[in-house]
């Protein structure tokens, strides 16, 4: 039995009101499932319910906004279903677009702060080492929780609001040190300086990590760099999705792992793998579904392109032009976007013929016409879910290959790297 | 075979058992029960009414809500069985239990047990256990 204090069991009877007993009825039952002997406190929320997927999330955003749910800490919001202010320039439908919006406005009514991205440590929000929080969307649960040393749970939809308007999680996983621990060494052999500098060793890195990890904790050694945050954000989001982590150590890297020791906290692991160019270069292959170099859509910004980013992409797109076959899609936040615009940064995208999507994704909204067939990124996660979830092909390559595609016209990819 | 009821309830059914993780996220289309990741193992059966044994979740946070999509559209497994205890399965028939009134039952099973399962087989799910009525043709 889960140990309750005063205050759980007052929520429990509805002392707090109808949301907070339905929200702690939830995370109790919960509780229990996880076999966690108590709940502890957290101080901040990512909710990734926010994603209109249908009615049944709708409902439950509803039922909690009508019993005047209030969040009890600050909490961030993920990705809604639609561009708020920008969805009719894409194909979303009407009545997708007004269900995704009464989403968005219930989640607002209890007191969130409208980030709209599932990148939430490029907000104002980011949690401290150590914190603990309870946040949703695997791509930033395996972020906060390796790069930042904050420490979350897998939070499901659902569940993320409970937590948020609880203040209160189940007492288990790793919120608890010693289940931060590590249990896969990877170790990390004559991979080329060249390829470990190039951003697309990073996705094709946590690609295969996830694969090789599946819901284990991988510590890597033998990364003979010093990735930038983007890396470690594609890196992370790309082993979230191949797998179910949510926390992976680099040794001399994060910060929980200065050495291999530190990572599993001078244990043994319980398993160890080699990982050599031709591993990644598999992994690298298995993120392409595509056999044509026809294209499309070139698509960036899964997870949220960041203010770096667009620094980043500005130069590659001067003098010039995306094909007229080919569309160019940068998704990111609000935030993002003003803080990009107002470093004239989103000037050469324009210019180049690409155009922005704010407070969503290609994969949470429909916002792609059914000609979209064949899609390029430089997002793991991108590749990874729009054959299933969009019915495209999709070819992965770097950020400089993407570019160079978008303006030839078809898929153009620099081999020398992984050759 | 006996393992813990993550969900208690009684369900009956043709196994479908993966031997790969799934995200339901990209992963499950809840207007059909089909299994939509084109990288899995299933990837284009029903898992819709069936007693799915999947060893885990994979990825997206947003499996819970396409899973509670399907129950409330009637276009989810009959009953879920795992090799160990996975929390996104659960909370989604807890959540459709708070709020619909219809959870699925969820067994976690042994490792051991769990690779008794096969693909085709009726199976019984029943509080804590689950017997294999008759094999499969598999």
């Amino acid at each position: 039995m889960v140990a309750l204090t005063d205050n759980d069991r007052a929520m429990l009877r509805g002392d707090h009101g109808p949301a907070a007993r339905l929200a702690m009825s939830i995370i109790a039952r919960m509780a229990t499932v996880v076999r966690a002997p108590s709940l502890m406190s957290i101080t901040a929320a990512h909710i990734d319910s926010t994603i209109y997927v249908g009615e049944a999330g709708l409902e439950f955003a509803e039922r909690l906004a009508g019993l005047d749910a209030r969040v009890a800490v600050p909490t961030t919001l993920n990705v809604s279903g639609v561009d708020e202010h920008h969805w009719q320039d894409w194909a979303v439908p009407s009545d997708w677009a007004s269900k995704a919006q009464r989403q968005m406005a219930a989640y607002r009514s209890m007191g969130c702060h409208p980030t709209w991205t599932c990148a939430p440590y490029q907000t104002a929000w980011r949690p401290d080492f150590g914190q603990q929080v309870a946040w949703g969307e695997s791509n930033a649960i395996a972020f906060a929780n390796s790069v930042l040393g904050a420490r979350t749970e897998r939070y499901p939809d659902l569940l993320d609001i409970c937590c948020a308007i609880t203040g209160r999680v189940p007492a288990h996983g790793l919120h608890l040190t010693e289940n931060r621990a590590g249990h896969l060494l990877v170790r990390l052999r004559e991979i080329p300086q060249a390829l470990q500098r190039d951003d697309s060793f990073y996705p094709v890195l946590g690609h295969l990590l996830g694969g090789l990890a599946q819901d284990r904790i991988p510590v890597v050694e033998g990364l003979d760099a010093t990735p930038t945050e983007d890396q470690l954000k594609a890196l992370c989001a790309a082993a979230a999705t191949s797998g179910a982590v949510a926390l992976v150590h680099l040794v001399g890297i994060t910060p929980e792992a200065p050495t291999s020791s530190d990572a599993f906290q001078g244990k043994s692991p319980t398993d160890s793998v080699e990982v050599d160019l031709g591993d990644l270069r598999r992994a690298r292959q298995e993120l392409t579904s595509s056999d044509t170099d026809r294209l499309d859509m070139v698509v960036l910004g899964s997870p949220h392109f960041s203010l770096a980013e667009f620094r980043q992409l500005a130069p590659l797109l001067r003098g010039g032009h995306t094909h007229p076959g080919v569309r160019f899609l940068v998704t990111t936040s609000r935030l993002m976007a003003e803080m990009a615009r107002a470093s004239e940064l989103l000037e050469p995208l324009e210019v180049f013929g690409g155009t922005i999507t704010v407070d969503t994704c290609i994969l949470a909204s429909p916002m792609l016409s059914s000609n979209v067939k064949l899609l390029m990124t430089n997002s793991a996660k991108y590749a990874y879910y729009s054959p299933g979830l969009l019915g495209t092909s999709v070819t992965f390559g770097s950020l400089d290959d993407c570019v160079r595609s978008a303006v030839a016209g078809r898929v153009v990819r620099d081999e020398s790297l992984w050759s | 075979m006996r393992g813990t009821p993550l969900v208690p309830g009684a369900a009956s059914g043709e196994a479908l058992v993966s031997t790969e993780p799934l995200s339901f996220w990209g992963g499950y289309d809840p207007n059909s029960g089909e299994i939509i990741d084109r990288r899995h193992p299933l990837s284009g059966l029903s898992a819709a009414h069936k007693i799915l044994a999947l060893p885990l979740t994979r990825g997206s946070s947003t499996t819970t809500a396409i899973l509670l999509e399907a129950i409330r559209r009637n276009t989810a497994p009959a009953a879920i069985v795992t090799p160990a205890v996975d929390g996104f399965i659960a909370l989604a028939s807890i959540v459709a239990d708070e709020l619909y009134g219809t959870p699925i039952p969820v067994v976690a099973l042994g490792e051991r047990d769990f690779a008794q399962l096969a693909s085709g087989d009726v199976v019984v799910v029943d509080g804590d256990t689950v017997s294999v009525r008759s094999k499969g043709d598999s």
